[in-house]
């Protein structure tokens, strides 16, 4: 969690100095729903992250490097400049690169479970996550419903932010809780508070563990707040200060300090001395990624297919 | 010993299911049942757990392949019709269609579509949507016209490492017949002159080859050599061998059934014209659909399309020119 904080102020930072092409999205006040996730599941499962999943793709063994190249374009990083900030991942880790559609994912993480069946692969779980507004679109109910057709080891998060870019909870969908939607699935569903880890770390755990032992598709839903804009650009000035002040608006990072202070599993200079480690970690990495060299449109294959042999007819007229 | 157009097709399933363990089929009434048009007619029972029914979801149908294609499998999906397709288009042009480019990874899939009109199916069961699957990188899009092809295109498409568009017409299904299953074949992306002829060029693809050549049939009578091109395959497209057509024609008349804008009758006119202006004794001309919704009456749906005779009359005005 804090790993990640500091390396989404470090992006930010970026940002603000002119230093990064595109947008930065920061997981801000989501950190320690996602972070369970990543610490719950294990080598061998499939997770497709959203956009403020920077905690859990961190916990699930992505490389810090891996972030910061994708944010400054490197070619050397998993996208080589041609997707940049969330939208990366590493297939072969079972790390999935998210496109934006939102809900897209879910299928596509079906098909890697169901592909596991068919092949005989047992014992590994497929996970994504997705916001409140997420759960508007046609993708999530599609594939929701595919998921529970098929009985298939898959872990839904939802961060409740109360926030879809701008748009309230209220305009954005009419049912109590979005866990109940679980029910209309026939999938199992949860709703928890989003912004203390042990109670993250106990749904997620159970819900990873279910899914894994065969129950099927379980949906985890954390009220919680966006404790930033949408993205960078954007100063979330349209939020209610209320929800601020209010119990879904505690930030995640001070209760989880709070807490291992409480329970006297650290104290207040293990928790500088790790800030002081993580911000090192973040500066070196960032300053060896600067020193990469820019994509070169000059190096670049212009063709998008696999199939060597038909780049030359495939692609723009000769 | 007669094989059809949809018998090709269930062939080449059943081989691929056969030959390769990674093959498995899935979509809308595809198993017990074989398909609303029996593609795919008893390969449940010979390849149980690989012939899966799918919910009504087009969008998680295809996320669901691309899924299972990245894990290594070789998905061949079927949308019961060509236009129910546009529910998935996300899933196609945006994941399916960009995950090699992004991620190195190949995503190896076909997603079947059995497209165009027939009489009285209407502006919801008769689209030809090769264009708009074109317009995307990332995709193959093939259009088989006959049933040697039909079967050894799909063979292909599945062994492919991208993502396949396979448009199959549905008028081709039932009445388009062969002698027998197709030993050899031409590959993806080459383009076959299905007529020979010196006076005119007429570039046509899947059930409009056919349409053509009847029209080549009846100018015949009336003196006139006309050469038939078979796209074979409308990404990629064969361009070499369209310019070395027009080179002994001269004249150019390219026809399709889907719509007139943006499409891929306009694409090659586009670069026929660029590469070969000189070849051209004539300006190119197209036919397409006409520039609205299929109508659901055969009087008018005759008339949307472009027919035999259309062609003819086309092709004549260019000849006299």
């Amino acid at each position: 969690m804090l790993l990640s904080r500091v390396l989404e102020e470090k992006m930010a930072s970026l940002y603000r100095g002119g230093k990064i092409h595109g947008g930065v999205f920061l997981g801000r006040g989501q950190e320690a729903f996602s972070v369970a996730l990543g610490l719950h599941l294990r080598k061998g499962d499939v997770f497709a992250p959203n956009i403020r999943d920077m905690a859990g793709r961190l916990a699930f063994g992505e490389p810090v490097i891996d972030a910061v190249r994708t944010y400054l374009g490197s070619p050397l990083g998993p996208m080589r400049g041609r997707d940049g900030n969330v939208h990366r991942g590493r297939l072969a880790d079972g790390l999935l690169p998210m496109i934006s559609h939102l809900g897209a994912m879910i299928s596509v993480v079906n098909g890697v479970l169901f592909a596991r069946r068919l092949k005989g692969v047992t014992g590994t779980v497929g996970a994504t996550c997705l916001g409140d507004g997420g759960t508007s679109t046609g993708a999530f109910h599609e594939a929701l419903n595919q998921a529970a057709v098929e009985k298939l080891p898959l872990v839904l998060l939802v961060a409740n932010n109360q926030y879809a870019y701008s748009t309230p909870n209220e305009r954005q969908f009419a049912c109590r809780s979005l866990a109940d939607r679980a029910a209309g699935y026939g999938v199992a569903g949860v709703e928890i508070d989003g912004t203390h880890p042990a109670h993250c770390l106990e749904a997620v755990g159970r819900a990873v563990a279910r899914a894994r032992a065969g129950a099927g598709p379980q949906l985890v839903v954390a009220n919680l707040l966006r404790l930033c804009g949408h993205g960078e650009h954007d100063d979330g000035s349209y939020m209610d200060h209320g929800l601020k002040a209010g119990p879904v608006g505690r930030d995640c990072l001070k209760v989880s300090e709070e807490w291992l202070l409480a329970e006297g599993w650290a104290d207040a200079g293990a928790l500088a001395g790790w800030r002081e480690a993580a911000v090192r970690e973040v500066e070196t990495v960032v300053a060896t990624v600067q020193r990469e060299p820019a994509p070169d449109p000059f190096e670049e294959e212009w063709f998008a297919i696999a199939t060597r042999s038909l780049a030359d007819t495939h692609g723009e007229a000769a | 010993m007669s094989v059809t157009y949809l018998e090709a097709i269930r062939e080449a399933l059943g081989r691929a299911l056969a030959e390769d363990p990674r093959v498995f089929i899935y979509g809308q009434d595809v198993g017990q049942f074989g398909g609303a048009f029996k593609a795919t007619r008893n390969l449940q029972q010979q390849f149980p757990g690989r012939v899966l029914d799918a919910p009504i979801s087009e969008d998680a149908i295809t996320g669901l392949a691309v899924g299972a294609a990245i894990e290594g499998l070789r998905p061949v999906i079927e949308m019961q019709f060509a236009d129910f397709s546009t529910v998935a288009i996300n899933q196609i042009v945006n994941q399916a269609a960009t995950l090699y480019w992004r991620t190195n990874t190949p995503c190896p899939l076909v997603v079947r579509l059995p497209c165009g009109g027939t009489s009285g199916s209407g502006p919801f069961h008769s689209q030809n949507l090769e264009a708009i699957y074109a317009h995307w990188p990332g995709l193959i899009v093939l259009t088989p016209a006959t049933v040697e092809d039909a079967y050894s295109m799909l063979l292909e498409a599945i062994a492919l490492d991208d993502p396949v568009i396979f448009c199959e017409h549905k008028l081709l299904y039932y009445h388009l017949k062969a002698g027998a299953l197709p030993t050899e074949a031409m590959p993806v992306g080459k383009a076959r002159i299905a007529r020979a002829g010196r006076d005119m060029t007429i570039v046509a693809y899947s059930a409009m080859v056919h349409e053509a050549l009847a029209a080549a049939t009846e100018l015949a009578t009336e003196g006139w050599q006309v050469e038939v091109v078979d796209l074979r395959s409308v990404k990629p497209l064969d361009t070499d061998t369209l310019i070395a057509s027009v080179a002994r024609t001269g004249r150019l008349l390219c026809v399709g059934e889907s719509w007139p804008w943006g499409g891929v009758t306009a694409e090659v006119i586009a670069r026929v014209a660029a590469e070969g202006l000189h070849l051209l004794d004539a300006p190119p001309q197209r036919l397409n659909a006409r520039d609205t919704p299929v109508p659901y009456h055969p009087n008018l749906w005759a008339a949307h399309r472009p027919t035999a005779r259309a062609i003819a009359e086309t092709a004549r005005k260019l000849l006299n020119q």
